[in-house]
């Protein structure tokens, strides 16, 4: 058993750090808005799921155009990426405006309703306009790099059995990491982080020190919107079908793994993202061999949803949050 | 003051008028249910009748006996009439099983606050305790050829299947409710797959659930050697039923637990420092809202005869909160009438403006892309449902009322002992 898990365990880390990676960036967006608003923005995985429509529907018109065999292919893939940031980055702003702004005051519940409401008509706007245009809700990608090459793990050991790695998944951690790196000295080095930070901490107080609050927390919402519909172009390279209800279960792990770092915290998120990336794949690699075929790959939504259950007992605050103790 | 002033002025204050429009409306509707072949319109405004009964000022009594009256006569014998006899009480039947879910799930959300998004899954555990041991499904994993079992243990069923899904509500409670609340709704959520994940899969190692294929030919009930076979039958369960849960929920509503739960959805800290024992009330109100939706998915496996995991999907949970938060979250008489509307609208209204702007494309008066057909727009409608309420009216449509209490009792009146000193409480510090 040890042998066929310690086989596949190079190809399994591959996949689950692109997947990781995915997941670890839209954390980010959720983390971001329960940091400054302490609300679950339930509608940031239909926001990764518009990023990933926008890019693709940019993509197909690039395609008709015929402009994507004169430009390098990298070049259309960031500015897809742009395009999707932007139009996702203004949803997210338009999202906040309309259906969070007028509950700031209410109870937390009305807002969860509102926030829901929200997931639930984007799913269906995005349907709508999909099936208008091609006349299918799933829509196949074209891809921009479809090269892979193999890393070959066995010559360092026979133990390890060979990676095949997409050209599109280097392109998963490039991106990542730059999105990361960006947002991190975005909001440790500059005015307008410090202006977010300071809002997180204290929305009245940040007030009192001529902070406009509410531009804050639209550029929150933008920032987190844009890497949640970036990370929605990755996906559709990297899986080459999407459809409007993707955003659903992946938010909800991307959730997981910004309640795994510690929810609010913006490196947490990173590392949560990438550990339950790799965990999933390993459990849909690997859970049929460890119970003998009974339980499949079909039970990794359950794996992941075990470990928020988890983590939620013993560690509620996650791995690198701060216990917060509830004031009277 | 103006005529029509006027007029609703002497309605409310004169009882004589308010039945006599009641009947008539009563017996217009039922009348034109009676003769006209298909009529949804008239079936919804009979139904409407309801809505009217519980805005006159009769005493309580009275309203459920004349509720009675139109729910077992009056609304059975008019549906009757036509050859739509069965479609209308499919209707009917449907409104009271979502009624009884809305009404489980107003006890965790509208009265205890906790925000349950992944509530099908009780009803699922429901509708599979009957469905595996009333098909020869369970002989699969219990030896001896005991299965399917007779369609007389349905009775018991009902309970046991309130109280498996109770089960059900306390294993996801236990872990859940130590943490801040809005971390329930996700988790819940996700609870809400994972059942409908299991339910799918869980035909190997042993085939207890026959995975995605699904429960066949469930046994109908049978009472007595009478069999249950269809909607106009399964109505008098479902309202039996429904009567008994509506009876719970109010008296629940006003008693010890209920101040509890409500104590708790205002605030947790001074509910606990009142001495309400936090995890114990938040689980007995997710265990009770769940048994509702157990009771209720039995007689779903019954009334459909097959079952398989589709029906539980995520839609079907915000279907149920929909409900909820549009009729009006804690408001008993608001959610009931919230299920109805949104039942209605559902399995109504959605379907025949489809079939009516179907009829207008094929007649070429105008075009609608299929993409925009209205029984596809669920999600959009609900969505916007719930944006729309939580923003203009988080009350819902009829908002929740708390008892008022007498005065006397509140500040000390004849029946207090005279040790007690009897300050004087202000109106303030009674909730809301």
């Amino acid at each position: 058993m040890f042998a066929s898990i310690l086989q596949t365990l190079p190809q399994v880390l591959i996949d689950g750090l692109a997947l990781g990676a995915i997941y670890a960036v839209v954390a980010l967006g959720y983390t971001m808005v329960y940091g400054i608003l302490e609300l679950i923005n339930f509608a940031h995985g239909e926001i990764f799921m518009t990023g990933a429509f926008a890019g693709t529907s940019v993509l197909l018109l690039f395609q008709s155009f015929g402009w994507l065999g004169n430009l390098p292919a990298w070049v259309s893939y960031v500015l897809i990426i742009f395009i999707a940031m932007m139009v996702t980055g203004a949803l997210g702003v338009g999202i906040e405006r309309v259906a969070y702004r007028p509950l700031r005051k209410a109870p937390k519940l009305i807002s969860l309703i509102s926030a829901f409401g929200v997931s639930f008509v984007l799913q269906d706007l995005v349907r709508f306009i999909a099936e208008l245009k091609t006349g299918n809700y799933i829509i196949s990608v074209p891809q921009l790099f479809d090269g892979r090459f193999t890393l070959g793990f066995s010559s360092m050991t026979a133990m390890f059995g060979n990676a095949t790695v997409k050209t599109n998944t280097i392109f998963i951690f490039i991106v990542a990491i730059v999105l990361m790196i960006g947002l991190d000295i975005f909001v440790n080095r500059t005015k307008w982080g410090g202006a977010m930070r300071a809002v997180a901490q204290d929305r009245e107080t940040a007030s009192l020190m001529s902070i406009n609050v509410n531009k804050v927390i639209l550029l929150t919402f933008f920032i987190g919107s844009a890497l949640g519909g970036s990370t929605g172009v990755l996906f559709a390279q990297q899986y080459g079908t999407i459809d409007p209800y993707i955003g659903f279960i992946l938010g909800l792990k991307a959730f997981t793994a910004a309640v795994l770092g510690g929810i609010g915290n913006i490196r947490g998120a990173m590392f949560g993202g990438i550990v339950i990336g790799v965990l999933e794949m390993f459990a849909s690699a690997n859970l049929g061999i460890m119970t003998g075929g009974n339980f499949g790959a079909e039970y990794k939504d359950v794996f992941a949803f075990a470990i928020l259950i988890v983590v939620l007992i013993f560690k509620p605050e996650g791995l690198f949050g701060k216990a917060v103790k509830e004031k009277v | 003051m103006s005529k029509l002033d006027n007029m609703r002025h002497t309605l409310r204050e004169n009882k004589l008028a308010q039945i006599i429009l009641l009947v008539l409306f009563t017996l217009v509707t039922a009348a034109a249910v009676y003769l006209m072949e298909r009529s949804v319109t008239a079936f919804l405004l009979l139904l409407a009748s309801l809505l009217l009964l519980y805005y006159t000022s009769f005493t309580n009594g009275i309203k459920w006996i004349i509720a009675l009256v139109l729910l077992l006569v009056v609304i059975p014998f008019a549906s009757s009439g036509g050859t739509s006899y069965d479609s209308y009480m499919e209707v009917a039947t449907q409104c009271g099983i979502y009624v009884a879910m809305a009404l489980g799930l107003n006890i965790v959300v509208g009265f205890a606050g906790l925000l349950d998004m992944g509530f099908v899954a009780f009803f699922a555990v429901g509708a599979y305790t009957y469905g595996i041991f009333a098909t020869d499904q369970a002989n699969n994993f219990i030896s001896g050829d005991l299965f399917p079992l007779s369609g007389g243990t349905f009775w018991i069923f009902i309970l046991i299947g309130g109280f498996m899904a109770g089960i059900f509500g306390i294993l996801l409670g236990l872990p859940v409710l130590r943490v801040k609340g809005d971390y329930l709704a996700i988790v819940t959520l996700g609870f809400g797959e994972i059942i409908r994940i299991i339910f799918n899969n869980l035909e190997k190692p042993v085939n207890i659930t026959n995975g995605a294929m699904g429960l066949s030919s469930i046994q109908p009930p049978d009472l007595f050697g009478f069999d249950f076979t269809f909607p106009h039958q399964y109505y008098f369960i479902v309202i039996a039923i429904l009567l008994v849960v509506i009876f719970a929920v109010r008296r629940l509503e006003h008693s010890r637990l209920g101040r509890s739960w409500k104590a708790v959805r205002e605030n947790e800290i001074a509910a606990q420092s009142m001495g309400i024992p936090l995890i114990r009330t938040k689980l007995i109100a997710f265990a009770i809202g769940a048994s509702f939706s157990g009771m209720m998915g039995v007689v779903f496996a019954a009334k459909q005869t097959f079952i398989d995991p589709t029906s539980f999907t995520l839609i079907e949970s915000t279907t149920i909160l929909v409900m909820v938060v549009l009729g009006g979250m804690g408001s008993v008489p608001g959610v009931i009438l919230g299920a109805s509307l949104v039942t209605i609208l559902n399995l109504q209204v959605l379907t025949e403006l489809t079939n009516w702007l179907n009829q207008l494309s094929m007649q070429g008066i105008i075009e609608v892309p299929n993409a925009l057909s209205p029984s596809k727009m669920q999600r959009f409608i609900f969505g916007m449902i719930l944006i729309l309420v939580a923003i203009f009216r988080p009350n819902g449509l009829i908002a929740a009322k708390n008892r008022k209490i007498p005065k006397e009792v509140v500040t000390g009146g004849p029946h207090q002992h005279h040790e007690v000193p009897a300050a004087p409480i202000s109106a303030k510090t009674s909730p809301e």
